[in-house]
């Protein structure tokens, strides 16, 4: 009888909890090296090397040298972490939570402030 | 007596209830039996190929991996080994284990996920959830150690990026013996179903002569008694295994190609289990640096879960690939698929093409 072969996977069904997530009651942690959102975490480490938006598949990555911004698009991201490698100073992170909703295009600007030159000076005398 | 029946033409696709790719059929049928079958794709043709003049050579593995989500591995893998024999790089031995792991547990996923499919083109739905339940169990497992549940971004020409530690592949072994243990319940019952045999022995029957002129692949081909399977030929991973034989069956139906594929799963399992008990310490990834030699090329197969996967390369002494051609497994059995549906009935055009497991976002790049 072929119908009654999933009958015990079905009865234990009955009294199992879901094994769906009772989302928003329940939510899940995300795993520890989770893909999510790519950050600048140490903008005053930053160098503006722009080796970040050469290694971007998608160039997502925007680096200006004159105006000290450096910007991400995090809907063309696509998380691959190539750019993560690169980075001589490891500023960049991967956050594991997804980036939130939004109502439009928008483009995250961080504004690198100027290293400072004095205390460089200082260690030459 | 000639044939009274007027032939009609029916298309079937891309958009059907029951089709699960877009691709275009044309049905010659009289009398409801289906005397021709004229394919046709292109509908999700979206030039990937031709990125490499824009993608460095490490940039396009990102590109490659997103040719199809279930095969998305098994391209990633096959592009960078590609580019490794090209460059004359050798990986470290871990990061070929890893790989072998990788690639069966996509070989597990994709295959539990097709039975559903099978299942639930008949109007079977309980199981096609609870195969959907299981594979969830398996993508826990992607998400787990590569951060992502459909495309990983975990292969690399030099290795691999991520490193899974003992802990979880304990846990990975423990799981794979749970869902064993399920996975034996589902294909009793979907096997030993009288109406499921009604549906499938001694339809879309392909001959051995048959599949060896039309050069199929994959488990479609293995149905049909041909024991072709590219894991015998031991390339990484799979050379330091103790034995493999691949699975066959000779009715070449698609009762046949169901039962193929679910022994498949339990080897894949076995090979699991048997890597991670060899695994090596070591190092995963060595980045490759440099520029591709001009006009040099660099082949590489692999067996992807439908069947044989056929990668080339060319450099053109930059940093850039001058070529990158992918010949994928469904394209290969286009051919066998339309003779096989040749013969049957109309409600059985369906459950033919889902038997081949068609990808055709792999197909049409």
């Amino acid at each position: 009888m072929g119908f009654f072969k999933l009958g015990t996977m079905t009865l234990k069904g009955l009294v199992k909890k879901p094994e769906t997530l009772q989302y928003p009651a329940e939510t899940k942690e995300p795993y520890a090296d989770q893909k999510g959102t790519v950050v600048n975490a140490k903008p005053a480490d930053c160098t503006l090397c722009t080796l970040c938006a050469k290694r971007c598949p998608t160039n997502a990555i925007d680096v200006d040298r004159e105006k000290r911004t450096w910007s991400i698009s995090h809907l063309n991201c696509i998380q691959c972490g190539y750019c993560i490698a690169g980075c001589p100073k490891k500023v960049l992170v991967m956050k594991g939570e997804r980036p939130a909703l939004a109502a439009k295009k928008s483009v995250e600007k961080i504004k690198i402030p100027a290293q400072k030159k004095k205390e460089v000076a200082e260690k030459k005398d | 007596m000639s044939n009274m029946g007027k032939s009609s033409v029916i298309p079937f696709g891309p958009q059907h209830p029951v089709l699960p790719e877009p691709l275009h059929l044309d049905l010659v049928v009289e009398d409801e039996v289906v005397v021709k079958a004229i394919p046709q794709i292109g509908f999700v043709h979206r030039g990937l190929e031709k990125l490499v003049e824009k993608k460095d050579y490490n940039q396009f593995v990102y590109v490659v991996e997103r040719i199809c989500g279930i095969c998305s591995f098994g391209h990633s893998m096959g592009y960078s080994e590609a580019i490794e024999r090209l460059a004359g790089v050798k990986i470290p031995k871990r990061a070929e284990y890893l790989r072998g792991i990788w690639l069966e547990l996509s070989r597990v996923h994709s295959h539990i996920l097709w039975m559903g499919l099978a299942a639930d083109a008949f109007g079977y739905e309980s199981l096609f959830m609870h195969c959907w339940r299981l594979r969830e169990k398996i993508l826990d497992v992607f998400e787990k150690t590569t951060g992502g549940r459909v495309i990983f971004s975990v292969c690399a020409p030099g290795g691999v990026l991520r490193d899974i530690d003992d802990t979880t592949l304990s846990d990975i072994k423990a799981l794979l013996e749970s869902i064993k243990g399920e996975y034996t319940q589902l294909c009793k019952a979907f096997l030993n179903d009288s109406s499921v045999k009604n549906r499938t022995v001694g339809v879309g029957v392909i001959s051995k002569e048959q599949a060896e002129e039309f050069s199929m692949v994959g488990p479609f081909t293995r149905a049909s008694g041909v024991d072709y399977d590219v894991r015998s030929l031991g390339n990484g991973a799979y050379g330091y295994l103790s034995k493999f034989t691949p699975v066959t069956d000779d009715q070449g139906d698609c009762y046949a190609r169901v039962k193929v594929r679910a022994a498949e799963v339990f080897q894949s399992i076995d090979i699991i289990n048997e890597l991670i008990s060899t695994i090596p310490k070591g190092d995963t990834f060595e980045a490759m640096k440099g520029v591709l030699e001009k006009d040099v090329e660099a082949t590489n197969v692999l067996e992807q879960p439908r069947g044989e996967c056929f990668y080339y390369g060319k450099g053109n002494g930059s940093k850039f690939l001058e070529r990158f051609r992918i010949r994928t497994p469904t394209s290969q059995n286009l051919a066998g698929m339309v003779t096989s549906l040749e013969g049957c009935d109309l409600a059985d055009v369906n459950m033919i093409v889902l038997t081949i497991d068609p990808c055709i976002s792999c197909t049409e790049r």
